[in-house]
């Protein structure tokens, strides 16, 4: 047990730090890429460039190969300076690893280099109006026609596809089947003929999430990722990445949620002992959460599998940064209700769909339950 | 960054485990808590044999010369056996205070020691001599009738004192005591899994409701933080002095919480035979109860915390 950086570690972790001072545009908004997609765009082919995208991919496909640890401390250091997100979240996080692990050679070398400069902006389009929690309802079809797929049908809250190139698809492709079986995923090309995108306004106002409409748009067979019919199991791949095994760009989030609360609480002198309190739980859990980050990575480093420990990690973090981001409103007084006034209006808003994306809070409760305590399945 | 135990570290464990566990199953727990001693003497010569009651005493000493992870790890699994006797009194409150000769003597079996914190002596009837804040006193005064009966409170006699090298060290005190309530959280909630998959009602084990689940798998959560924080305060304690006492404060108030509230979900998921005082669990919450309360409850280790954030 070693709780601290090895030498080799120090050295990369002040790198990062050399290289964020250097190298993060003013001209971004801190924390998130939505207002200005083109600046965002100049940062993340910067990241791309500058060997910080796909870490830990394969060197073959223009990864770093470097090890879990490495990506934990760029997450680490990357919040602590408030650095933008790499534009491609979902091309890093879901598209990339799910292409490495179930994609031909040729679509890893078509598609997985140009994620890691930000030529290509990826969308995930799973959820349906009817499929949500119970994703293995999906009704898009997919039929097939000579050498193509004929897609029809309708995603809904789908991140970046308004800006997106490509969409990670989740289609049934045999009309007969239900759930689990005869699901087809396929990677669908969102310039193409069909694909119409309409934004949904949410709960902050703006615009991050979207409908997708599919119209008879045409797939090239060449575009399933596995085997056709065996689209679900491709999907647990993407989903297990999504749900963050590691978790450390969670916490590196909540890291500098937390400094900032702290900074605001030290700023206004807060002496009222039940806030001070409830800020010092924050710090508190935010360690412990970064510590079991950490915990999980060992596990993962000793026997390739992330350990049981960091299942709860989202689940965890989610309602953490619901509760700290309320907190800072709380510090603010009524001038929180003040528009424009400060981030936090917006964070609290935004931090209300935590317990939502990427699995509800119910969902990953389930799994822990079954999954990890063994207990019997609910439905 | 290396969050994971050694195999060294992971032997200790799993002696420690099947020891207690043949020693001190549930059943003998309970004889001893109800019996007016609290606990078998004679165990204190094992501890000795085993080396528990020297870990990070140098082996010059008649210690093991193992650090504070190590020591960690048996608290915890002394924790999760609910081990009576006055092992955290001795090794965790007193130790640190004594000059090196008693230590030796301590882990060679020799001497029982405890420490007076916030007037109260956790364990007086079954040391010799107890430490404070003005130095050493003989283990005189009054056994107090105490809730968790597997760790009793006393109150001193005045009486003159004699001068010590050191006095309690409150990191240690509080990282033995999260270290402990995780072994609890973790020993609950195994008792609420296997009742939540065997118990039927309505036709189907409890486990399948929601409202049962959904419950035990925030204990579950909780419990692996409690563990994380315990093991960094653990490691604090040996490598970076300066952060320890937030480490042990944040570590003692999380895990405190989280084995209380184990305790109280695990009760709930039983039903009756939760609430009875045969089923082991009383106990359990009851020692969950006695840390949560000692030195201070959470909210006390927060506004230290908060201190040192704020400040
Ligand atoms: C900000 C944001 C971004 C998103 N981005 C994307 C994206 O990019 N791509 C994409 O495909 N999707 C995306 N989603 C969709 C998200 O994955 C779904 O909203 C989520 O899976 C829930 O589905 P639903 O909205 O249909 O709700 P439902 O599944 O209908 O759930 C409604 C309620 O019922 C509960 N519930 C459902 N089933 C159970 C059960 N078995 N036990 C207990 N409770 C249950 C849920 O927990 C929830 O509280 C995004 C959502 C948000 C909020």
């Amino acid at each position: 047990m070693r709780l601290t950086d090895t030498p080799e570690e120090a050295a990369f972790r002040a790198e990062v730090r050399a290289w964020l001072a250097a190298n993060i545009p003013t001209e971004l908004a801190r924390g998130h890429p939505r207002e200005d997609v083109e600046a965002a765009r100049a940062w993340s082919r910067k990241l791309g460039e500058a060997g910080y995208a796909g870490l830990t991919w394969p060197e073959e496909f223009g990864g770093g190969g470097a090890p879990y640890s490495h990506q934990a401390i760029f997450l680490e250091e990357a919040a602590r300076a408030g650095a933008p997100q790499h534009l491609g979240v979902i091309g890093l996080g879901m598209a990339g690893p799910t292409i490495i692990a179930h994609g031909s050679d040729e679509q890893k070398g078509r598609y997985l280099s140009r994620i890691l400069s930000a030529e290509e902006i990826w969308c995930q389009g799973f959820s349906e109006p009817g499929a949500g929690s119970d994703l293995a309802s999906v009704r898009t079809r997919a039929d097939r026609r000579d050498g193509h797929f004929v897609v029809n049908g309708q995603k809904v809250w789908s991140s970046f596809a308004h800006i997106a190139d490509w969409c990670l698809l989740i289609t049934r492709s045999d009309s007969e089947s239900q759930l689990h079986s005869g699901l087809t995923y396929l990677l669908v090309d969102m310039h193409a003929p069909g694909v119409e995108v309409r934004p949904l306004r949410q709960i902050t106002g703006e615009a991050e999430f979207n409908e997708i409409f599919f119209t008879d748009v045409q797939v090239p067979v060449e575009n399933v990722i596995g085997d056709v019919g065996q689209g679900w199991s491709v999907a647990m791949t993407t989903l297990l990445h999504e749900r963050g095994t590691l978790g450390f760009a969670l916490t590196g989030a909540l890291e500098n949620a937390v400094q900032k609360l702290i900074a605001l609480a030290r700023e206004r002198g807060v002496r009222d002992p039940g806030l001070r309190e409830r800020i010092a739980r924050e710090w508190i859990e935010l360690q412990a959460l970064k510590l079991t980050n950490y915990r999980s990575l060992a596990t993962l480093v000793q026997t390739g599998i992330p350990g049981p420990e960091g299942s709860g990690a989202k689940l965890w973090w989610s309602e953490a940064n619901q509760r700290l981001t309320k907190l800072a409103l709380e510090l603010l007084g009524p001038e929180a209700q003040l528009a424009g006034e400060s981030e936090w209006q917006h964070l609290q808003l935004r931090s209300r769909g935590n317990t939502i994306e990427a699995g509800t809070s119910e969902i990953l409760r389930n799994i822990v339950a079954e999954r990890v305590l063994g207990l019997p399945r609910s439905r | 960054m290396d969050f994971a135990f050694t195999p060294d570290q992971q032997e200790l464990r799993d002696a420690a485990r099947s020891f207690l566990a043949e020693r001190y199953p549930a059943e003998r727990v309970a004889e001893l808590a109800e019996s007016d001693a609290g606990w078998d003497p004679g165990s204190w010569r094992e501890l000795a044999e085993l080396g528990w009651l020297g870990v990070t005493i140098s082996e010059e000493r008649g210690g093991a010369g193992l650090g504070s992870v190590e020591q960690a790890i048996l608290f915890e699994e002394l924790g999760r056996a609910l081990y009576p006797g006055p092992y955290f009194s001795t090794v965790a409150l007193a130790l640190p205070a004594l000059g090196p000769e008693e230590q030796a003597r301590v882990a060679a079996g020799e001497a029982r020691w405890s420490a007076e914190v916030d007037g109260l002596v956790p364990d007086l009837a079954l040391v010799e001599r107890v430490v404070t804040d003005q130095g050493a006193a003989p283990a005189e005064g009054e056994t107090l009738e105490t809730t968790d009966s597997t760790r009793r409170l006393g109150r001193l006699a005045p009486g003159a004192r004699d001068p010590l090298p050191g006095s309690v060290d409150r990191a240690r005190a509080f990282t033995a005591l999260a270290a402990e309530a995780v072994g609890i959280a973790g020993r609950v909630l195994e008792w609420a899994i296997e009742h939540a998959r065997t118990r039927e009602q309505f036709g189907r084990p409890i486990g399948v409701y929601q409202a049962i689940s959904h419950p035990l798998a925030d204990t579950y959560v909780e419990a692996e933080l409690a563990r994380s924080l315990a093991y960094w305060a653990a490691w604090s304690l040996d490598e970076d002095a300066a952060q320890a006492p937030v480490a042990a404060a944040a570590a003692k108030s999380f895990a405190a919480e989280a084995a209380v509230a184990a305790c109280e979900r695990s009760i709930q998921v039983h039903g009756g035979i939760g609430f009875t005082w045969e089923h082991p669990l009383h106990r359990y919450y009851k020692r969950a109860q006695w840390i949560e309360s000692f030195g201070g409850f959470p909210a006390a280790q927060r506004a230290e915390v908060a201190a040192a954030l704020l400040d």
